[in-house]
C-alpha cells in the first residue's frame, strides 16, 4: 500500500456491509417479487452479483441480475478524445413493471446514477427504481440519493476513494487516496 | 554590347578550354578569350572570380503556354525564368492554344520574345495539323519561319505510318522531330508509375513498358526511312538501352532527360502529392540509377527541364484530376551540378549536355565561345547556398517538388549577346 | 489500455493493431444497442455528420445513416454523381461550403483516391472518416469483416484468410490486407495475374498464390470479391463465364478450405459469376452477418473520432 492510502474497509467489513443491504432490499420491498438487480459496470456489476447471492442465501429464490455500462450515456462525451472504451450493456430481460434496484460501488457527484437511468428508460419503464451503493463519499451535483448505503465517508475533493477487487471480482478492500 | 568578363574559369566545350582566364565581348559577340585581357574604355567588366564561365545553357524543352494559356506562363515571365535560372536560349514546346502550326503564330512568338523576352527562344513546330495526329503540319513553312524543330509533345503520334511519313518528310525538309515516345493504350488512365507505390496508394499506373515501346517504334521508324530523331524526356531504364543499343548500330537518336528522373523516384509521390505529378512519370530506384549512366556514357546527350507550368488550381485538387508537369527552369542548374559532386558527370560533359549538345542537334548556332559567335554567355557560382522559396521563383506558376529544398549552385549572372539580363 | 487518437479514420494503414482490437471491442459492445426495442443511446446527441458519396453506393450510406441515428447524431446524406473539377464545384470548394455549416463528422466516399487525405487539408476541426477512396481502402468494410471473423473464430491472429478476385481495383482487399497483417494473420491472394498489382506482396503478410485452388486450401476464411464487369470491359478477362469457370466459388472448391470455412463477400453479388448461388445462400455464407455488423462498426467509429478535442 503506498504512503497515500488507507484502508477503510476490508473484505470481512464489505462483506458484512452486502449481507446488511441484502437484508434492506428485502425489507423494503416486501421479499423478492418483481425485484431485478442491475449493476453500473464494473464495479457496480461486482457487487450486484455479491448482493445478489447474499439474498439467494437469506431468501432461498434468486432475483435477475443485469450489468449496464453507461459510457454512452455520458454526459462528458464531448470532452477529450480519447473517449473511455465501451463496455458492454447486459439486460436480458424486460423492465417494464419491475422493482429495479441500481447498484453502484460509490456514490460521488451522482452523474452516473443520472446516465444509468436514462439508459434503463430505453429498457422499459420501472415501478421504481432504487439506489444500493458500497460507499457514499458526499459532494454531489445532482438531486441524487441512495436507499441502501453500506458505509458513508465524508471526503475532500482533492481525495479518492476505490473499491479494489480481485480477477474473481469479488471485493477485497475499499482504500483512500489522498 | 560590350563586356569584359574577367577572372572566371571558363569551361568551353566546344573549343577544349577550361581554364581561369578573360572573355571580351564586343558588339554582342565573343571578340577575344585570353589572359589578363585589357578592355575598351567605357567597356563594363564582370568580376567572375571563383565562378564558372560557360556558353549560354541552352534549354531545349520548355512549355511557355503563350499564346492561349497565359494564365500559366507567358513569353516574358517564361523567358525571365529562364534567365534567372542561367539559361540564354529555350525551345518552346507547340502545344499552345493556337499551337504552333503556322507563320502567323511562330512570327508571333519570335517577335514577342525578341521585343520583351529576357532570353532566345526558338519555337518548336506541330508535326500534325492542330496536333490532332491525322495530317502532317506544313514543315516547309514552319521551318522557313523560324521552327528549329517539330514535335507534338504532350502527345505521341500515335499511327505508325504518319509517324513514318513525318520521319521522312521532315528529313527532306531538313527539321529535326522530337519524339514524345507514349504508347496511350498502355498508358491509358493511369497517375503514376506503376509499382509499388502505386499498388499501395491504390493509384492507377502507367507501365514502364508504355514509354519502352513507343521509344523503340520511333526509333526503328527512324531507322528505317534513315532519318534523325530525337528522343524527349527519357525515363525509364528501357528506353535507355533501347537508345543505347540504337546508336551502337549506327542509327541518328539523340536524346534528352530531365532533372527530375535523376533525382526523385515515384516514392515522391507518396501522401498523393501532385506536384510529383508529370509524365512521363517518376520511376523507380532502377531507372534512375540507368538515367545516370545514361548520361555517363553518352547515351542521353541533353538535359531538358519539360518545364511545364500549371495554375494552383490545376494542381490543388484530388490526386487523378491534377494535370501533368512541374516547372523546372529554376532548378535545372543546381540539381544537374550534383551530377558533377556524384561524379556521375564531369563538369565539361555537364556543359556539354546543358549548351553544346543541345545548340548542336537543332544547329542553333550557339553553345560556343569560339570568337565570332554570338556572345550567350552564363556565370555560374558554384558554391552558392539557397533555398527553393515559391516567393521568389519568377515563373507565374509554382508547382515544383522541389519546393523548400536546399540546393547548391545557382546561375550568378546570364548575358545574352553581351547583354546582362539577369540580374536584371 | 489501447487509446483512439485520430481525429480521422481514412485508412487501416494508419492505425495499430491496438486501435483496430479496440474499435472491434467497441464494436462488439455497440452491437447489443441493436438488438433493443429503443435502438438509441444519447451519446452524439446534437452532432452533425455529412454522408458525402460521390460514387453511388445504398448498402453503405444506408448503414453509416443508421449508424450515425442510433448514436442520436443528425445525418445529412449529399450524393453527387460527378467529381471532377471540370463538371462543377470542385472537391475543396465542396468541403469549404460544407464546412461553413460546422458539420462534425463528414463521411466521404469518392472515386479517387487520396482524396480524403486532400479534404482534411482543408478541414481541420472536422473529422473525416473513408467510406472508400478509388482502389485505396475502405476501412469499414475491412473492420466488419475482421469483426465476422472475430466472432467466429475468438481471434483474429493465426488465421489463413483467403482472398479472391481483382485485387487491383480493390480496397476492400487492401483495408483487409492492412488490417488482417497487423491483427497477426495470413493472407492469401488468387485472380487472374490481370487483376493481381505489382509488389502487392509487399502490402502485409501476403502471399500471391498460381492458382485458386492454392489460395483456398486449407484456408478459414474465403472471401470472394466482386468482378466488375462495367470495370473490366474486354480487356482484363475473356468473359464471365471463363472468369466463374477458373476463379469462381462453388460448393465443389469450396471443399478445400477448412471444414466449416467461413465464406464471405463483400457484396453486391454476381450470382453465378464469382459465387455460385448454393455457396452464397450455403450455412458457410456469413454475408447476411457482415452486414449486421456493418452498422456496429460504423457506430464504434462514429463514437471514437467524434466529439472531443484531442488532448
Amino acid at each position: 500500500m503506498a504512503d497515500n492510502q488507507t484502508t477503510l474497509l476490508d473484505a470481512a467489513g464489505i462483506n458484512r456491509s452486502l449481507i446488511r443491504i441484502a437484508h434492506e432490499i428485502l425489507e423494503r420491498n416486501k421479499g423478492i417479487a418483481d425485484v431485478v438487480m442491475i449493476g453500473i459496470r464494473s464495479g457496480g456489476a461486482f457487487l450486484a452479483d455479491g448482493i445478489a447471492q447474499q439474498i439467494d442465501c437469506i431468501e432461498g429464490g434468486a432475483v435477475q441480475v443485469g450489468a449496464v455500462d453507461i459510457t454512452l450515456y455520458r454526459d462528458d462525451v464531448s470532452g477529450h478524445l480519447p473517449h473511455h472504451p465501451v463496455g458492454r450493456t447486459d439486460i436480458p430481460f424486460s423492465l417494464e413493471g419491475k422493482r429495479v434496484v441500481l447498484v453502484d460501488d460509490v456514490l460521488f457527484t451522482g452523474r452516473t446514477i443520472r446516465a444509468a437511468m436514462d439508459a434503463l428508460m430505453d429498457f422499459g419503464r420501472p415501478q421504481c427504481i432504487q439506489l444500493a451503493v458500497l460507499i457514499d463519499r458526499g459532494h454531489r451535483e445532482l438531486p441524487i440519493r441512495a436507499d441502501f448505503v453500506g458505509r458513508n465517508v465524508p471526503t475532500s475533493l482533492k481525495e479518492n476513494v476505490k473499491v479494489v477487487f480481485n480477477d474473481r471480482h469479488q471485493p477485497t478492500e475499499v482504500v483512500l487516496e489522498k | 554590347m560590350n563586356l569584359l568578363i574577367k577572372g572566371g574559369r571558363v569551361i568551353d566545350p566546344s573549343q577544349k578550354l577550361d581554364d581561369v582566364c578573360d572573355v571580351l565581348i564586343e558588339n554582342g559577340l565573343v571578340k577575344e578569350i585570353g589572359k589578363g585581357l585589357k578592355a575598351p574604355a567605357g567597356t563594363d567588366t564582370v568580376n567572375a572570380a571563383g565562378k564558372y564561365v560557360v556558353p549560354g545553357l541552352i534549354d531545349m524543352h520548355v512549355h511557355l503556354r503563350d499564346p492561349g494559356l497565359e494564365y500559366k506562363e507567358d513569353i516574358v515571365s517564361g523567358t525571365r525564368a529562364a534567365a534567372a535560372g542561367g539559361f540564354t536560349s529555350v525551345c518552346c514546346m507547340p502545344n499552345t492554344k493556337p499551337c504552333i502550326d503556322n507563320k502567323a503564330v511562330v512570327s508571333y512568338i519570335i517577335s514577342k520574345a525578341k521585343n520583351e523576352g529576357f532570353c532566345n527562344v526558338f519555337p518548336v513546330g506541330n508535326i500534325t495539323y492542330g496536333m490532332n495526329g491525322e495530317r502532317m503540319a506544313e514543315m516547309g513553312e514552319l521551318k522557313e519561319s523560324g521552327c528549329v524543330a517539330v514535335s507534338d509533345d504532350g502527345k505521341p503520334v500515335c499511327n505508325s505510318e504518319l509517324m513514318m511519313r513525318s520521319l521522312q518528310y521532315a528529313r527532306g525538309i531538313g527539321i529535326m522531330v522530337i519524339s514524345h515516345a507514349e504508347e496511350l493504350s498502355l498508358a491509358g488512365t493511369g497517375v503514376m508509375n506503376e509499382g509499388f507505390t502505386s499498388t499501395e496508394l491504390g493509384l492507377k499506373g502507367i507501365p514502364r513498358v508504355a514509354e519502352d515501346i513507343a521509344t523503340a517504334r520511333d526509333i526503328m521508324l527512324a531507322e528505317y526511312t534513315g532519318s534523325p530523331i530525337h528522343v524527349a524526356h527519357v525515363s525509364t531504364k528501357g528506353a535507355v538501352r533501347i537508345i543505347r543499343e540504337a546508336k551502337a548500330r549506327g542509327v541518328k537518336v539523340t536524346c534528352e532527360t530531365a532533372p527530375h528522373y535523376f533525382t526523385l523516384t515515384d516514392d515522391a509521390v507518396r501522401g498523393y502529392n501532385t506536384a510529383a505529378k508529370m509524365n512521363p512519370p517518376l520511376r523507380e530506384a532502377d531507372d534512375v540509377a540507368a538515367v545516370k549512366e545514361g548520361l555517363k556514357d553518352g547515351t542521353i546527350d541533353c538535359i531538358a527541364t519539360d518545364h511545364a507550368p500549371h495554375n494552383i488550381d490545376e494542381k490543388d485538387v484530388e490526386f487523378n484530376e491534377a494535370l501533368n508537369g512541374i516547372i523546372g527552369l529554376e532548378t535545372s542548374l543546381p540539381l544537374s551540378l550534383k551530377l558533377v559532386e556524384e561524379g556521375v558527370l564531369s563538369l565539361n560533359q555537364l556543359i556539354e549536355k546543358m549548351s553544346c549538345n543541345p545548340s548542336k542537334i537543332l544547329d542553333l548556332q550557339r553553345g560556343t565561345l569560339k570568337t565570332g559567335s554570338v556572345a550567350d554567355v552564363t556565370l555560374i557560382d558554384p558554391s552558392i547556398e539557397w533555398t527553393v522559396e515559391k516567393e521568389k521563383l519568377a515563373s507565374k506558376s509554382k508547382n515544383s517538388p522541389f519546393l523548400g529544398w536546399k540546393l547548391k549552385g545557382k546561375a550568378c549572372a546570364t548575358i545574352l549577346a553581351g547583354k546582362t539580363v539577369c540580374p536584371a | 489500455m489501447a487509446e483512439f487518437r485520430h481525429k480521422d479514420i481514412i485508412a487501416l494503414r494508419d492505425l495499430t493493431g491496438e486501435e483496430i482490437g479496440l474499435l472491434l471491442s467497441t464494436a462488439e459492445s455497440m452491437r447489443e444497442i441493436n438488438s433493443r426495442d429503443i435502438k438509441k443511446v444519447p451519446t452524439l446527441r446534437g452532432k452533425t455528420i455529412i454522408n458525402l458519396f460521390y460514387e453511388a453506393s445504398t448498402r453503405t450510406r444506408t448503414s453509416f445513416e443508421i449508424a450515425g441515428k442510433r448514436l442520436s447524431a443528425d445525418t445529412v446524406n449529399i450524393s453527387t454523381s460527378t467529381s471532377s473539377s471540370t463538371k462543377g464545384e470542385t472537391l475543396a470548394d465542396t468541403a469549404l461550403n460544407l464546412l461553413a455549416m460546422k458539420p462534425d463528422i463528414i463521411v466521404m466516399r469518392h472515386a479517387v483516391s487520396g482524396s480524403h487525405y486532400f479534404l482534411s487539408k482543408y478541414l481541420p476541426n472536422c473529422s473525416i472518416i473513408n467510406a472508400g477512396d478509388g482502389a485505396h481502402e475502405h476501412p469499414s468494410q475491412g473492420l466488419l469483416d475482421m469483426l465476422t471473423m472475430k466472432d467466429k473464430f475468438g481471434r483474429l491472429d493465426g488465421l489463413k484468410v483467403a482472398i479472391v478476385g481483382d485485387i487491383t481495383h480493390s480496397r476492400v482487399a487492401r483495408s483487409n490486407i492492412q488490417g488482417l497483417t497487423k491483427m497477426g494473420s495470413a493472407i492469401y491472394l488468387a485472380g487472374p495475374p490481370t487483376m493481381m498489382p505489382p509488389g502487392v506482396e509487399r502490402l502485409g503478410n501476403v502471399t500471391v498464390c498460381n492458382s485458386m485452388k492454392e489460395a483456398i486450401q486449407d484456408a478459414d476464411v474465403v472471401m470472394m470479391l466482386r468482378i466488375q464487369q462495367e470495370r473490366q470491359g474486354k480487356t482484363l478477362m475473356p468473359n464471365a463465364r471463363e472468369y466463374s469457370r477458373y476463379f469462381g466459388l462453388n460448393p465443389d472448391n469450396l471443399k478445400l478450405a477448412k471444414p466449416g470455412a467461413m465464406v464471405m463477400h463483400p457484396g453486391p453479388i454476381n450470382r453465378g459469376v464469382e459465387m455460385s448461388s448454393y455457396v452464397v445462400d450455403g450455412d458457410q455464407s456469413h454475408i447476411l452477418k457482415q452486414v449486421e455488423n456493418g452498422v456496429a462498426v460504423r457506430m464504434s467509429m462514429l463514437y471514437h473520432v467524434c466529439g472531443g478535442e484531442l488532448e
